[in-house]
């Protein structure tokens, strides 16, 4: 176990909202994430959810409001080192791509900071460790396109780890995995989180598992309905019936079949 | 009738070789970012930059090189700006350019022949000149290749995780953009402007058909390239037929090859 000190924010995100066009997606939002949490945001689809993560990692530009990451104002950070990306991938991974499982993780192992000392002389011996902490060395010959969508993610884990992050965003990523390998991938996630000290930020559809997992839940209907314990959460959706039908689309006799 | 005593093809096959190197070294990065059709509004920017030479009296190696370096600039910036859709900006560029080119060949009436070498590709008027200038380039854009070589792969890809790995996404675009632009002007002599797009897109869209990880993909592709270019020429000159023309038959005849084996 790694220390860990819970009473730091590593990512804090003030007043922030965004609009497509004249539409208001995200409306004021703000929130903390401490060193070592691990953070569910949940929410219907369409509700902003990773138009919130992306406006996090730099990838999108808030209307107003400001981000900062290790207490550095996003556009001046520069320590991307520090940051780990699993992109929501069921929909827009390009199967075909002619890359195999260890080319994947190198990606994420070089230093992009600078012009000179490009080259990593630790890059193979990350590789290996990574892919065997996430379980997938035997297939790291295979191409990416031939693994199923949990052995995929696995990978895009893997990535993200070979930087050696602080903290990893991740954006849906059990969508199209089967369910053993679901169970298997939140093992996952809690072993980063609980032995190496990793911080996780995670959105998720799956209301059940993620209640169970996460530390904290953060509640996102184009404005931050709540950001709150697991228990209070799910005591407080319950008096509300804050998600309506949407709850029960994970609902535990869902699971059973 | 021995072609190799005949220095005109000698020069259109180093040439068409070097070619057949760099182009699916590029082309492989355009086909997996769906780019395919940048080739060809490229090689329409080119033609106007040849028209350009021809008009000032200036060699149009140079003159097409500068226009599609800078046309492919000017693509990429309209696609960034997200005020046109991707394919609209190059639909923009390949007619407008083509537009360019017809204005300058009849304000100029005269140089239709010389023309049709650059339509369609003519290697017997390959110089030793042209052979060194493309030799050069082609060395500048496997060595801006080589450097950037884990960048682009990264932003191809997966453009939103190689950006929060610290990657300018931005730059790297328009580096590829601007080697494809470099690809594009250097094949003219081989295939001419119409057929550009085949040279570089054809042989990586066979060597995909494979499913082999990036670098035996490249190398595939390299062979096929390769192979279809130095038999398409030594066809050209038996046959007395369009060398761009057979070299793309060529390809295309591998492509359904590979295709139709791998569909059974």
């Amino acid at each position: 176990m790694q220390s860990v000190n819970h009473s730091k924010n590593i990512v804090e995100v003030k007043n922030v909202s965004f609009s497509y066009g004249s539409e208001l997606v995200l409306e004021n939002i703000s929130f903390d994430v401490h060193e070592g949490d691990y953070l569910g945001i949940v929410g219907p689809n369409g509700a902003g959810k990773t138009t919130l993560l992306k406006i996090m990692l730099g990838l999108l530009k808030p209307a107003s409001g400001s981000i900062s990451l290790f207490g550095t104002s996003l556009s001046d950070f520069k320590d991307w080192r520090k940051i780990g990306y699993v992109p929501q991938k069921a929909t827009n991974f390009d199967s075909g791509f002619p890359v195999s499982v260890y080319d994947v993780v190198l990606m994420g192992c070089y230093n992009y900071k600078g012009l000179c000392c490009r080259i990593n002389t630790g890059d193979c011996s990350i590789v290996e460790r990574v892919l065997k902490q996430v379980g997938m060395w035997e297939y790291r010959d295979r191409l990416i396109g031939d693994l199923s969508g949990g052995q995929q993610q696995r990978v895009f884990i893997a990535r993200a780890l070979a930087t050696e992050p602080k903290i990893i965003f991740l954006d849906e990523p059990t969508t199209g995995v089967d369910k053993k390998m679901h169970d298997e991938f939140y093992d996952l996630l809690r072993t980063l989180n609980r032995d190496a000290g990793l911080t996780l930020v995670l959105i998720s559809h799956d209301i059940e598992k993620i209640t169970e997992e996460a530390m904290h839940i953060a509640c996102i209907d184009r404005t931050l309905v709540c950001h709150t314990s697991p228990e209070e959460f799910l005591k407080e959706s319950e008096s509300k019936n804050m998600f309506g039908e949407k709850v029960k689309i994970v609902s535990p006799h869902h699971h059973a079949h | 009738m021995n072609l190799f005593q005949y220095t005109f093809i000698l020069h259109g096959l180093s040439a068409g070789i070097i070619v057949a190197v760099i182009a699916p070294m590029v082309g492989i990065f355009l086909v997996l970012k769906r780019y395919s059709l940048i080739a060809d509004t490229l090689a329409h920017v080119s033609l106007a930059g040849i028209a350009i030479g021809l008009l000032a009296g200036i060699n149009p190696v140079f003159t097409a090189l500068g226009a599609t370096v800078l046309g492919s600039l000017g693509v990429e910036r309209l696609r960034m700006s997200k005020n046109v859709y991707g394919e609209s900006a190059l639909a923009l560029f390949l007619s407008g350019s083509l537009a360019l080119a017809i204005v300058l060949i009849s304000l100029a009436r005269g140089f239709n022949t010389n023309l049709f070498n650059y339509l369609f590709g003519s290697i017997v008027t390959v110089t030793i000149g042209d052979v060194y200038t493309i030799l050069c380039l082609a060395f500048v854009v496997i060595a801006i290749l080589a450097f950037f070589y884990r960048e682009i792969i990264y932003v191809t890809f997966d453009e939103d995780a190689a950006q929060v790995s610290g990657v300018n996404t931005r730059r790297i675009n328009t580096i590829l953009i601007v080697l494809a632009a470099l690809v594009v002007s250097l094949s003219i002599p081989i295939v001419g402007v119409l057929l550009i797009g085949a040279l570089i897109v054809i042989p990586v869209v066979s060597a995909l058909q494979l499913r082999k990880n990036f670098m035996k993909t490249i190398l595939y592709a390299e062979i096929i390239s390769i192979f279809s270019v130095i038999i398409g020429i030594i066809a050209s000159f038996y046959l007395n037929i369009s060398a761009g023309g057979a070299i793309v038959l060529l390809m295309l005849a591998i492509f359904f090859g590979i295709y139709i084996l791998k569909k059974r």
